[in-house]
């Protein structure tokens, strides 16, 4: 299982999946309207690491970061 | 009329980040800053101070902040700082900051003004860009995303490259 958070102002709890890889979080995801119009302009982490690429193959207990877009200061 | 605040530090990262909820205490943050200047032979120390104005009917800003992305996002900006002899330092608020406070302080110490002041420009805009904190208004005293003002991170919208 991976664990996926979502941060800030998505307000949804995290959720477990039980996937092999990133494209297939991406596929789950945007099964649900309120998550997949957030993913347009959210970035990806995982464990805490940006990434650029979905083709990443995940092991249990991988945690993955949705993160919209940002405003600090 | 007298407002006063507590100040609360949360957390601190080898004196580098500072975290704190609720507005910052300016005049002890950056008087501690140049304590730390204090015989280091710096010939800059630049500080950009942040204060939340009062507009369009806010009575606050709020922040939400994303720490384990924005460590690695500050220790990327200190690792090329240090290729040009400087530091950088930032402190930053979490949870609601009244109008007229200060929510976020960056600063850059450096032996040579032009290097501190090239420094400071680029990491105060790379940390609206990129830096994991999200920020809200406050009217009324309820949290509204603002939307508006956000940026995008950088590799925004991999997930929603459907194939």
């Amino acid at each position: 299982m991976v664990k996926i958070e979502f941060l800030g102002p998505i307000g949804k709890e995290s959720i477990e999946l039980d996937v092999k890889n990133l494209k297939d979080v991406a596929k789950e995801l945007n099964k649900d309207e309120n998550i997949s119009i957030w993913l347009e302009k959210s970035a990806v982490a995982l464990n805490d690491m940006i990434v650029n690429s979905l083709d990443i193959e995940l092991k249990d207990g991988d945690k993955i970061s949705i993160l919209p877009p940002v405003c600090g200061g | 009329m007298e407002i006063r605040f507590q100040f609360y530090l949360l957390f601190a990262v080898d004196d580098m980040v500072e975290i704190y909820k609720g507005p910052l205490d300016v005049k002890d943050i950056i008087s501690r800053w140049l304590d730390e200047c204090d015989g280091r032979n710096w010939g800059a120390f630049i500080p950009f101070i942040g204060i939340v104005r009062q507009e369009d009917g806010i009575e606050a800003l709020s922040f939400d902040i994303y720490e384990p992305i924005l460590l690695k996002w500050f220790q990327e900006w200190q690792d090329k700082a240090q290729k040009k002899g400087a530091i950088v330092k930032m402190a930053h608020s979490l949870g609601d900051v009244p109008i007229f406070t200060s929510s976020y302080i960056a600063a850059v110490m450096s032996p040579k003004r032009r290097v501190a002041l090239e420094l400071i420009d680029e990491f105060v805009e790379d940390f609206k860009a990129n830096a994991p904190i999200w920020k809200y208004d406050v009217i009324d005293g309820k949290r509204i995303y603002a939307q508006t003002r956000s940026t995008a991170m950088d590799g925004a919208g991999l997930m929603s490259k459907k194939d």
